[in-house]
């Protein structure tokens, strides 16, 4: 290339490139294949063990409340109330701080405090100190993300050995003080919903503030330079304009800190209880379809497995329901908003 | 047999997904079988002896360097599962075979007593160091009839302590397992109520409480939850240092689990010639009552003669040596007697 001899910047493609050119399409095009046939191979399969199940209990295996193996009566009731509730408790937690620290990250809120500090030590001019404030920013960041690398388990045994003792004396106190509202009906006796769902949104935390985040970063600056020209304090400015703004990528978050949430197997079996209990009350065991295939299947017998294959249909049906529901709302939004970009 | 291969790998495949904890056991490595001399032994089965089974098996393997034998700990029902499927070459569980399972072998089957243990209850009650239960108090306890501490049917039992006013918070194995099918069918045995109710099982309909996955879920609950009570191996409450209820037995005795107690549960069964004994409610005067033996599958014909007779020096030196190392480890040894009787079964195999 380098050779000195003049050459054209443009001329058609050697024999090669197009035999590369194909064959890399060929691949992509069997990649996008694969992983669609790999979904639908699951399902049917899944499906195919869980089918005489089906045949046997068809929707009283959805109404029912029992899981008793010895008499073969299987219920998954409890298990959905308890997945859908500890995830959307998890999920409201986690939103709100995931979406508190995304905001402290991308409205250079850290920055106003440590540019104060810099320049009052005379520092501003200093080129490493100046750009300081960026560096903690990605720092924190970086801390925030790694929540998503530990191990399910290990959220479950930290959450049994801290979460529980921690949350037991505030739980007492609301249940012996505001017993009476259906939320705190009952004692924490150590696993519950509660502790459950509080781990659950710190597993949720990272997925959130980085996407919110990044939807945040990805603010168009015209529209930040006009919020402010017409006035608008910081505030008005971060709510009413930059987070509706960046609400697709935002709700595009929690979708996918839902999914991750109702999925979430090791740590719930840990911390949930595994009670086949419908409570609303947040300190009441409750079970989890996850949990729950954990829990039954290595000693499961042909029956049980059909009745847990037909479970893990019903989670695989939830989750692709929120998935799908998450996706239309985004593309809607998302249409609402081209006129900005 | 083509669809229960299907479905065999359906469930790897989603328990690949779901289950990585578990996954990563359920693949036994055959690629070693082919080693020149060297024979390998490939089982599966019981956690509750499985520290006992892999002490032997380590300590056998250094007297004969030729022998390896691989024991995978994943649950007696697994374990009876993979035997009749012929994927090891023997098999564990707390729960003997019953006739159908044994009918759907082909090759014959032998069941091998080979030690024995307690099931105690756990309790974690600040202040009271020794918790007398008698048996309504137990079994209402986990019917969810009894709920606080300071019951009257538990006072009674315990006149010197002083039970506090707390809730009980019954903790129970949320996977199915060898220790709650002997809980349980203990429990029947000794309440119609329970019986009717609950019944017996490897996983059974508990009426209240939490649930933790394995003795080490049930203790980190317990230890975590005052006024809370559950059930675990006799061996793995001593190894962690936990309380133990002194349980009323049968003939109205308050009896303290330990190594003697149920040796004198052991002593007062017969085993029948198929080595099924079912001990749910011992009539020993000093017995403890919640006692189990717990068995080894083995074929009655092996393809390989010397896979057969590695596996019965094996199983002679659990019998022989291999008994020395149960007080220890929390099991309780086999008597003279059962050893005699498994030893001449072992003679059915070939």
């Amino acid at each position: 290339m380098t050779s000195g001899v003049t050459r054209e910047i443009s001329r058609p493609p050697i024999g090669l490139e197009i035999v590369g050119d194909r064959i890399f399409r060929q691949l992509s095009l069997a990649g996008a294949a694969f992983t669609l046939v790999l979904v639908v191979w699951i399902i049917v399969s899944i499906a195919r063990v869980a089918a005489p199940a089906v045949h046997t209990y068809g929707l009283s295996l959805l109404v029912g409340s029992k899981w008793d193996a010895n008499r073969a009566e299987f219920g998954i009731l409890p298990a959905i109330w308890g997945t859908l509730y500890s995830s959307i408790l998890g999920l409201i937690i986690g939103t709100v701080f995931g979406l508190a620290i995304a905001i402290f990250l991308s409205e250079g809120f850290l920055a106003i405090g440590l540019d104060a500090v810099i320049s009052a030590m005379g520092l501003s001019d200093n080129l490493f100190w100046s750009g300081m404030p960026v560096r903690v920013q990605d720092l924190l960041q970086i801390i925030i993300e790694l929540l998503a690398a530990i191990p399910s388990v290990v959220y479950g045994l930290w959450g049994i050995f801290v979460i529980i003792p921690l949350v037991r004396p505030p739980a007492d106190w609301l249940h012996s003080h505001l017993g009476w509202i259906p939320v705190f009906s009952t004692t924490l006796s150590g696993p519950g919903m509660l502790p459950a769902a509080l781990v659950l949104a710190i597993m949720v935390l990272p997925t959130i503030s980085a996407i919110s985040r990044d939807a945040l970063v990805a603010v168009p600056p015209k529209m930040r330079e006009a919020a402010f020209g017409i006035g608008a304090t910081r505030w008005e400015a971060i709510l009413a304009i930059f987070v509706p703004t960046a609400a697709t990528g935002i709700f595009g978050a929690i979708i996918l800190g839902f999914g991750r949430a109702l999925g979430e197997t090791m740590a719930l079996a840990m911390l949930a209880g595994n009670a086949n209990v419908i409570s609303w009350s947040v300190f009441s065991p409750a079970n989890t379809l996850a949990a729950l295939l954990a829990n039954h299947f290595p000693e499961a017998d042909q029956v049980e497995v059909g009745a847990l294959m037909y479970a893990a249909l019903v989670l695989l049906a939830i989750t692709l329901l929120v998935n799908v529901v998450g996706t239309v709302i985004l593309q809607r939004a998302d249409s609402q908003l081209k006129g900005l970009r | 047999m083509a669809v229960s291969r299907s479905n065999s790998i359906v469930i790897s495949v989603l328990a690949g997904l779901l289950l990585f904890t578990f996954a990563s056991s359920y693949a036994p490595g055959f690629g070693d079988r082919t080693a020149s001399a060297a024979i390998t032994l490939q089982g599966t089965g019981a956690t509750f002896p499985a520290p006992l089974y892999q002490r032997w098996f380590k300590e056998y393997n250094q007297m004969h360097p030729d022998v390896q034998i691989n024991y995978q700990a994943l649950g007696s029902g697994a374990g009876i599962k993979q035997f009749q499927q012929g994927l090891v070459d023997f098999g564990a569980s707390d729960a003997a075979m019953t006739d159908a399972e044994i009918a759907a072998v082909k090759n014959g089957v032998v069941l091998l007593p080979m030690t024995a243990g307690s099931i105690v209850l756990t309790y974690n009650l600040p202040g009271v160091s020794e918790l007398m239960l008698p048996r309504d108090a137990y079994v209402g306890i986990f019917l969810g009839k009894i709920t606080k501490w300071n019951d009257p049917v538990i006072a009674k039992a315990n006149p010197g302590a002083t039970l506090p006013d707390t809730a009980i918070t019954v903790v129970t194995r949320s996977d199915g397992s060898g220790t709650t099918f002997v809980f349980t069918s203990h429990l029947s045995a000794i309440s119609p109520d329970w019986q009717k109710g609950p019944g017996a099982g490897k996983s059974v309909s508990f009426p209240v409480g939490v649930a933790g996955k394995g003795n080490p879920g049930v203790t980190a609950l317990i230890k975590q939850t005052p006024g809370a009570i559950g059930y675990v191996e006799y061996g793995y409450a001593k190894q962690t240092a936990m309380p133990m209820a002194v349980l009323e037995n049968k003939i109205g005795k308050f009896i303290k689990p330990d190594l003697a107690s149920g040796q004198k549960a052991l002593a007062g069964v017969e085993l029948p010639a198929n080595m099924r004994a079912w001990i749910t409610d011992p009539v020993a005067a000093d017995a403890y009552p919640i006692v189990t033996y717990t068995w080894l599958l083995c074929y009655k014909k092996y393809q390989d003669p010397k896979t057969a007779e590695a596996l019965k020096a094996v199983i002679r030196y659990g019998l022989s040596k291999g008994q020395s190392f149960s007080a220890e480890l929390g099991y309780i040894p086999l008597p003279a007697d059962t050893v005699n009787q498994v030893t001449k079964a072992l003679d059915q195999i070939s």
